[in-house]
């Protein structure tokens, strides 16, 4: 099995731990991992924004870049939603690579398995009280946990991968699917129901007791982190899934 | 970077607590939603067969638009066809005039907004009074509904109490009002804005006009084309109020309120009120089906853009909607910005679509309120994917000429930073170079994102280099 890795821009920027943390944990699974050279982002600012068209090339470029790969696997819910889910929109065709696209969580829980982890030496210790943040296109596109919105049996994917942590304990906020505000171009466009919207997601998150925020978009985490360290918030942490997946790494 | 939604919206959240206070009473409702969405093993059955036979009777609307007026006519109802809302108001007042009408009684009707009913029929010296109590108190103020199910929610009980003293109710059924609770002197109450107190005197109040009308309108959730009868769901009894006391009934339905029969009205009976307001079924259910012995019973089916609407090949599905409200209250930011920070007379999720098929010149202002989380059509008994066509709306804003010039500088920045992979790279070397600078990869302006956050710190190498140099391992 040949894995492409997709840093999606703004992970590749700010967060590059977040990307190498990836690597790390898929390689010491035993699996093969690429990554090719010319990625750059999934198109979701110009979209968002309202300019998908302007996204063709790019699209085209990522089809082709990562064609090759049986999966592609990328450490942002949001972005692996947008190519999965939005890529063929924009060039009027099939696009094989963004079918295989996948969040780390959804490919860690979904193609690997939590039993297969283990059994290829998964191991981990998080000694901590952490909150999950269920991010939107996570829960609503990818599926990562049911909508609380639906009548339909619980699951939380995110909940299950790092249930094969040791030492963690995991809460969940009142509210746990609650959008947080960021949303791209939103966060600049409408700054005030955005940062409202951050800071009621931050106070239900504090509100569990727990030490971290945890969730598998490092953008949502972005957002949060950027207001509460204005607002001199200290009581609470924010680590991305794969960054406590990889501990001892 | 502002739209006006922005802008109303940054005033409404300059107060913290009232935000708040609006965010939990509408999150409250769409709690109550779920306690009875969890209960009920096939909800997403329903949700799904509602989708459906609303697909189905759209795309089949003039079929059952022709059955329903058959069997209403059959039924001894007198049934009109508006094509926009001049004609509208044109046949009601044709009606008024026939029967000398000088008081209205009406119940709580969004297509009567949607059409300026009662400035209309104001104009013309005929006297409307709503008896939705939301309704009332807001027409007594002279403002709009800011919910399409809670209307006046955003109003306070002292702001309730000091209007029902300016237009003398408190004075003229308080002390029935004050008795009826078993209170002999209204003081109190009135010193405490006592919610009973004031529903009581609203209730009186009504009375009096629902006993001196000569006419009694509402309007309607359903209308079922099998029988020819209309379906009209409140929780006050006011519709069957106002219908009771007037020999004279005149409904409006919008042409997209058509169902096919009763196996249909069943499933959407079980969605409605569940959706809405969070109860198994609104307290009164009522099904109008002829005019009173010596009455009449007028219905007026009114299209004002509505088949245009259905023309739409990416946002017909819109149609489908029966107003419950729900994806407002799950909007986290219709929450969060209330109902006249939108343009349009219906806020939240589905006024945004329904604003931009109505009128996008005047209603594009209202795209940039969304996060696009996607609860809405998470949400939405009927599943519109309301989300979605708010991501289809802004990729037509451009040609529309209502892009945001900001955003379209980034994005075409962006256009040939992301799909130039050299650029790119190259950019990211110099990137931590931003840290001092205003951001140009993300594209963040920095006053906007600044105003609450502190900006991201640039890795000083980024993913990209540390693979190139090997120390990605």
């Amino acid at each position: 099995m040949k894995i492409g890795l997709f840093i999606p821009c703004y992970v590749d920027a700010l967060y590059p731990e977040v990307g190498v943390l990836t690597y790390r944990l898929l390689t010491s699974l035993g699996l093969e991992v690429e990554y090719p050279e010319k990625q750059t982002c999934c198109g979701q600012p110009m979209g968002n924004a309202g300019f998908q068209g302007m996204a063709d090339k790019l699209v085209e470029n990522y089809d082709e870049l990562f064609r090759p790969y049986d999966y592609v696997v990328a450490p942002s819910a949001s972005c692996a939603a947008y190519v999965r889910f939005f890529h063929q929109g924009i060039v009027k065709h099939e696009c094989e690579a963004a079918k295989r696209t996948m969040d780390v969580v959804e490919f860690l829980h979904d193609v690997i398995g939590l039993e297969n982890m283990k059994a290829r030496g998964f191991k981990a210790s998080f000694p901590h009280k952490v909150s999950l943040h269920n991010s939107c296109h996570g829960v609503r596109e990818l599926g990562l946990s049911s909508p609380s919105e639906k009548s339909i049996p619980r699951f939380n994917k995110i909940r299950d991968l790092l249930s094969i942590v040791n030492d963690i304990e995991i809460v969940e906020p009142e509210r746990p699917d609650e959008c947080c505000g960021f949303g791209g171009m939103f966060s600049v466009e409408e700054p005030d129901v955005s940062a409202r919207m951050g800071r009621d997601k931050i106070a239900r998150h504090i509100a569990t007791g727990a030490e971290y925020i945890t969730g598998p978009d490092s953008s949502c985490l972005m957002h949060m982190s950027g207001i509460a360290a204005k607002d001199g918030e200290k009581r609470i942490k924010f680590i991305h899934v794969v960054e406590i997946l990889a501990q001892g790494l | 970077m502002s739209t006006k939604h922005s802008k109303a919206a940054e005033k409404f959240l300059k107060d913290y607590d009232k935000v708040t206070r609006h965010d939990q009473t509408f999150w409250s409702v769409r709690a109550k939603r779920d306690v009875l969405a969890y209960e009920l093993k096939e909800w997403e059955q329903l949700r799904e067969a509602a989708s459906n036979i609303k697909k189905h009777t759209i795309t089949h609307l003039a079929d059952y638009l022709e059955e329903f007026e058959r069997n209403a006519t059959a039924n001894g109802a007198i049934v009109h066809w508006a094509k926009d809302a001049d004609e509208y108001n044109d046949i009601v007042m044709q009606i008024m005039q026939a029967h000398d009408v000088h008081k209205v009684v009406k119940g709580k009707s969004m297509l009567t907004e949607e059409c300026h009913l009662n400035s209309n029929l104001i104009k013309h010296g005929i006297d409307v009074v709503e008896t939705d109590l939301g309704e009332r108190i807001l027409q007594l103020m002279g403002l709009p509904p800011s919910h399409i199910i809670m209307p006046a929610i955003h109003i306070t009980r002292e702001q309730v109490k000091d209007n029902f003293a300016q237009q003398g109710i408190l004075e003229k059924n308080g002390k029935m009002g004050a008795e009826s609770m078993g209170v002999s002197d209204k003081t109190q109450l009135e010193a405490e804005a006592d919610p009973t107190y004031l529903t009581r005197c609203a209730r009186y109040h009504l009375r009096d006009n629902f006993m001196e009308a000569e006419c009694g309108m509402t309007g309607a959730n359903f209308a079922i084309a099998s029988t020819g009868e209309i379906v009209v769901c409140t929780n006050e009894g006011n519709a069957d109020m106002s219908t009771s006391v007037p020999l004279l009934h005149i409904a409006s339905v919008g042409i997209e309120k058509v169902i096919p029969n009763y196996d249909a009205m069943g499933v959407f009976q079980r969605l409605l009120a569940r959706h809405g307001t969070g109860q198994a079924t609104t307290v009164y259910t009522s099904h109008f089906r002829k005019p009173r012995p010596e009455g009449e019973f007028h219905i007026i089916l009114v299209d004002n853009g509505r088949s245009n609407f259905l023309a739409d090949p990416e946002h017909w599905q819109t149609l489908k909607c029966m107003r419950c409200g729900a994806c407002m209250n799950t909007c986290p930011v219709y929450r969060r910005s209330m109902g006249y920070s939108y343009t349009y007379f219906i806020p939240g999720p589905i006024g945004i679509n329904l604003g931009m098929l109505k009128d996008k010149d005047a209603n594009y202002h209202n795209c940039s309120a969304c996060s696009l989380c996607l609860s809405c059509e998470n949400v939405c008994p009927v599943q519109v994917d309301l989300g979605t066509q708010i991501y289809k709306w802004r990729q037509n804003l451009d040609s529309m000429g209502h892009a945001d010039p900001m955003k379209k500088a980034m994005s075409q920045g962006m256009k040939i930073l992301f799909q130039n992979p050299k650029l790119y790279t190259t950019a990211l070397k110099f990137a931590p170079l931003a840290n001092s600078l205003p951001s140009f990869l993300t594209g963040i302006k920095l006053n906007a994102w600044c105003k609450y956050h502190t900006m991201p710190h640039f890795a000083s190498k980024s993913f990209h280099e540390m693979w190139k140099k090997g120390e990605v391992k």
